[in-house]
């Protein structure tokens, strides 16, 4: 990964008066644009694997049981023989897939690469406040990146043939198999599932791994933004995405421990023989002496971060577009007080509503009820979200960056997957659609779309800074409308699978044959366009990585300020060095959105313009 | 494969050579936007509104939102009430706000000298937008709050009582017998005979035999262990002693609940019914279902009843529904002859998952009670203790009934 960084710049590499050795600059590096850029790119390569996972199990809902080279060639004869997926590795695959998508690429790529690279520049400050923690979040990361993805790999409880010592190892074929959410007692008794051996111990390796370095990544944020602003850059003069990446950081710190205690108990009831999660259980004709635990403990646990986490993911994207959408529709953000207090409120929301992913497990019905008050109370601020974003583009003066695109086409998926939670939300009816295709509609739109829109739109619109070149804009408008008609033709049909029945992480929707060939025929038929829409939209991404590389090496080069933005990174030189700008800091003295301001000359002023005489601030 | 993508790559840099060339002809670079292409895609913006729009007329003309047809239960239709309610709600936002959005986007789209309207914030606006959304928000929570409190409630008393018992990969049900009570259970009974676990003083007496004497049972593992003519490797000896130990403790629990037994209690237990590969419902009567998994979580979801219910290891969950639909009845309304109602398992619980359901028959109250009438023959006592001379006499009638029922 690191390497690819280093060949970005190997030729257009001018002398420093601190010139450094090769490992310090691009390996081991504590310059947090680097560190940025280092994150990108394992994160795209962890979306690449996720998305291929997702073409390989979709080949197999669309036409199930037969036999097809494309699998065989990525799954070989181990996981589907003569072309045919197995079962197990049909949940490996949806396992692996959820989890590489929601804490990889949209928790460690997203959050890890634009709080890296814009916390300190549009801050005014020359790094993060710990260089040293930042790269360990990093090496963190890229550690819990390769275990996860060598979990794929698994086979007799060993990987490439080589064995772990001890328990470590010696059962289990294949990667976790228990969903992402790894709900025990299927993800803690090997005796269930295949994957639920070794397979399922490097999921949890590999989690606590990432969480430690989700961790040290977000205190470090939070203390950078806390401590390092420059002169003048007030917390009511910082960009909207500033404040997203805070708020994001701040429930990482506050949610992520949970999850890593839920994944220690699981450990230490895979390998201790205790029983926090498992209670009077036989598997198959064996007896185990577990009593007492509780597997709804770990779902307590689990959506205790899992829900803060949709907002860990959600509030950079929400972030990087207000700063986009401001930019190119040249007008200030719509409500810029507003939207702050409509992140703080969904934060601190997002702490007590995780109980809505347990409508139906039993739990006390009362309980149930608070759950669904607080829930909706997000519709609130989201709503006033939307709304602030539209009236930013009303009278605006838009220009269609690739961007841009990607920003609005975030703001639609953000209204079309948030009202269908509020279905989802209301436990009466959560029962007759609780984990159908409903729900995988639901969030994927919401979250998956949004988050990866965001994603994009923060590359598109930050690569001259991240490679001081230019991606091409023709290709970036190809790639963007193939992969939003492609991802509509994805997720908005499984709405219809979900509202007639079929529950999600079926290997096989041909059951529906035996009782009822209406909705057989439908969810066959959807299954087969959902598929087809998905392949379309994979092969758009591949004019993406097109794009990107090709850009880093050979992009035209990039002007000090390509979007006429606001923001003090586009203040400092386009050849990246440390400390980011070459003499003092930029002194701050009026907002970020200070576009097309009457009587200003041009309809821009940068944060670092002192204010004119009689001009007012905001 | 990987020749497919070099080629691919190939051809597509040469491509973008060629338009790397025209670029440089031409007087803008990548960041400033033409505006023909500003224009073509704010544009594309309002066409892909239509996209959006259309396919979900189109999606909603052809399926509508229930796909699996009108709701089997008095439950159920209280929630598809609720249901189609909040659908008009959302699909008024969906199309309000996109079209908005969408029509800004292509309105608004930057036009040679005019300059963007400098308007930052404006409170009463964002007042509005906050008090609307939350009276919508509170119609919404406490309409569905009431409906949730229905749905959830205790059952009538007299309501039927049926166990569902899950497991790697199908569904056990119990119906309670003439007492309409459920036998108690424990998982450390279950054996060949007794798949639920039932506690009756017979059972939990057997299940020490079988601990203690049955076939891996702890007499055979001390024998193994204590054989001094075979010489067990370390790792095997590791695994027999950790069985042991292991087979003890349930020994010992078991000795334990045979000495706090209440024998007069079995009787619920011996008129319990065990059914499989069907259950068979009695339409508008109410049902009490009680839930209990052996191994991991599975869901009992009943997508035509509307119902859904978790099932979890050593921890016991409930649901109640009355079904008011007869599968013949269903059947009509679907216009679709060979329709069932089903009952699937909804939670990841292993490779089968999929295939684990069990088919269930809403009957009227006559060939219900017929069918009834001649399990109740077979109940746990007749089957855990079989009588030389078969009893079941009476059996074929009641086949064909079913039978009738099924087709």
């Amino acid at each position: 990964m690191a390497s690819a960084a280093h060949d970005v710049h190997s030729h257009d590499h001018h002398d420093h008066h601190h010139e450094e050795s090769f490992v310090s600059k691009y390996i081991f590096s504590q310059d947090h644009k680097m560190i940025g850029k280092q994150f990108l790119i394992t994160a795209v390569f962890m979306g690449l694997v996720a998305m291929l996972l997702s073409i390989l199990f979709r080949i197999q809902l669309a036409w199930p049981g037969e036999s097809s080279d494309f699998l065989n060639f990525f799954l070989g004869d181990q996981w589907a023989p003569e072309g045919v997926l197995k079962e197990d590795m049909y949940l490996g695959l949806v396992t692996i897939h959820g989890t590489i998508m929601v804490f990889f690429l949209l928790t460690g790529g997203l959050s890890g690469t634009f709080s890296n690279i814009l916390i300190p520049l549009q801050l005014g400050a020359r790094d993060m406040a710990s260089g040293f923690l930042n790269m360990l979040s990093y090496w963190f990361f890229l550690l819990s990146s390769l275990i996860m993805f060598l979990s794929l790999f698994v086979m007799n409880g060993s990987i490439f043939g080589i064995d772990f010592p001890g328990d470590w190892g010696t059962i289990g074929n294949g990667p976790a198999m228990a969903g992402w959410t790894v709900y025990p007692p299927l993800s803690a008794l090997p005796q269930a599932v295949s994957g639920s051996g070794f397979g399922m111990t490097l999921w949890l390796v590999s989690m606590a791994i990432f969480i430690a370095g989700s961790l040290i990544g977000s205190l470090n944020y939070i203390v950078t933004v806390l401590n390092l602003r420059t002169t003048g850059m007030t917390m009511t003069r910082m960009p909207l995405t500033i404040w997203a990446f805070f708020v994001t950081a701040i429930l990482g710190v506050l949610s992520f421990p949970v999850l890593l205690s839920a994944a220690l108990l699981l450990i230490m009831d895979r390998m201790a023989g205790t029983s926090f999660y498992l209670s009077d259980i036989m598997v198959g004709s064996e007896m185990l002496t577990n009593h007492g635990g509780s597997p709804l403990l770990f779902q307590h646990l689990f959506w205790f971060l899992g829900h803060p986490e949709v907002y860990i993911v959600l509030l950079p994207a929400l972030g990087l577009s207000s700063e986009i959408i401001a930019t190119n529709a040249r007008k200030p953000i719509f409500g810029y007080k507003a939207m702050i207090g409509s992140i703080l409120a969904i934060g601190f929301l997002s702490f007590i509503v995780w109980g809505h992913h347990m409508f139906i497990t039993g739990m006390n019905p009362f309980l149930g009820s608070v759950f669904v008050f607080t829930t909706l109370l997000i519709a609130i601020p989201s709503a006033v979200k939307v709304f602030n974003y539209i009236t930013t583009l009303w009278r605006g003066s838009i220009v269609y960056t690739p961007a841009m695109l990607f920003a609005i086409a975030l703001v639609s998926t953000f209204i079309t997957g948030g009202v269908t939670g509020i279905i989802l939300a209301d436990s009466a009816l959560d029962i007759a659609i609780h984990d159908t295709y409903f729900v995988v509609a639901h969030f994927h739109i919401v979250m998956g779309m949004s988050a990866v829109f965001g994603m994009f739109a923060g590359v598109y619109h930050w690569f001259p800074k991240m490679y001081g070149r230019m991606m091409n804009n023709r290709m970036g408008y190809a790639h963007f409308w193939i992969t939003i008609v492609g991802a509509y033709g994805v997720f908005f049909p499984m709405h219809f699978v979900g509202l007639a029945g079929a529950p999600r992480r079926y290997y096989d929707y041909s059951v529906y044959g035996e009782f009822d060939t209406e909705s057989f025929n439908m969810i066959m038929d959807l299954n087969v366009v959902i598929t087809v829409f998905a392949i379309i939209a994979a092969l758009g991404q591949l004019i993406f990585l097109f794009n990107f590389f090709y850009s880093i090496y050979r992009g035209p080069a990039a002007p000090q300020n390509p979007w006429k933005s606001n923001t003090l990174e586009w203040t400092t030189p386009v050849e990246h060095m440390h400390g980011n700008w070459p003499g003092s800091l930029p002194v701050v003295h009026r907002w970020p959105y200070d576009y097309s301001k009457p009587g200003a000359a041009d309809d821009f002023i940068p944060q670092d313009v002192p204010l004119a005489e009689g001009e007012v601030e905001h | 494969m990987i020749l497919i993508v070099v080629i691919g790559a190939i051809a597509l840099s040469q491509l973008v050579r060629v338009y790397e060339l025209t670029a440089k002809l031409r007087k803008h670079g990548e960041h400033e936007i033409p505006t023909r292409d500003n224009y073509l895609n704010s544009k594309l913006m309002l066409a892909f509104m239509l996209f959006q729009f259309g396919g979900f007329i189109y999606l909603m003309m052809k399926y509508g939102w229930t796909g699996r047809g009108p709701a089997a239960s008095v439950q159920g239709e209280a929630t598809d009430w609720l249901l189609n309610l909040n659908f008009v709600i959302i699909i008024a936002i969906f199309f309000f706000t996109n079209f908005l959005l969408f029509y800004f986007s292509y309105k608004y789209v930057k036009k040679p000298g005019v300059k963007a309207y400098y308007y930052p914030h404006n409170n009463k606006l964002e007042m509005l937008w906050t008090v609307v959304p939350a009276a919508v928000l509170a119609v919404i929570i406490i309409l569905g709050l009431r409906t949730w409190n229905e749905v959830t409630s205790a059952s009538p008393k007299d309501a039927i009582q049926v166990e569902l018992y899950s497991k790697q990969f199908d569904w056990t049900a119990r119906y309670s017998g003439g007492d309409n009570t459920l036998g108690k259970t424990d998982y450390k009974l279950i054996l060949g005979n007794n798949e639920l676990g039932l506690i009756t003083l017979a059972t939990i007496d057997s299940s020490i035999l079988a601990m203690r004497q049955g076939p891996g049972g702890i007499s055979d593992i001390k024998k193994l262990l204590n054989n001094r003519d075979t010489v067990l490797t370390d790792s095997l000896t590791a695994v027999l002693r950790k069985d042991l130990g292991s087979k003890e403790r349930l020994l010992r629990l078991l000795t334990q609940m045979k000495s706090t037994h209440n024998a007069s209690l079995d009787k619920h237990a011996y008129d319990d019914i065990i059914q499989k590969d069907t259950l068979y419902l009695c339409v508008n009567k109410p049902y009490e279902f009680s839930f209990r998994s052996k191994d991991v979580i599975h869901s009992a979801y009943f997508p035509h009843f509307r119902a859904q219910m978790n099932t979890v290891p050593g921890y016991g969950t409930r649901m109640k529904f009355t079904p008011n639909k007869t599968t013949a009845e269903m059947r009509t309304i679907k216009n679709l002859p060979t329709f069932n109602y089903v009952l699937m398992c909804n939670k990841i619980c292993g490779g089968a998952h999929y295939k684990m359901k069990l088919m269930v028959v809403v009957l009227e109250e006559a060939e219900y009670n017929a069918w009834m009438k001649g399990r109740a023959a077979k109940n746990f006592k007749a089957t855990y203790f079989p009588s030389p001379v078969d009893p079941a006499a009476n059996d074929k009638p009641v086949k064909d009934t079913v039978k009738t029922a099924m087709n």
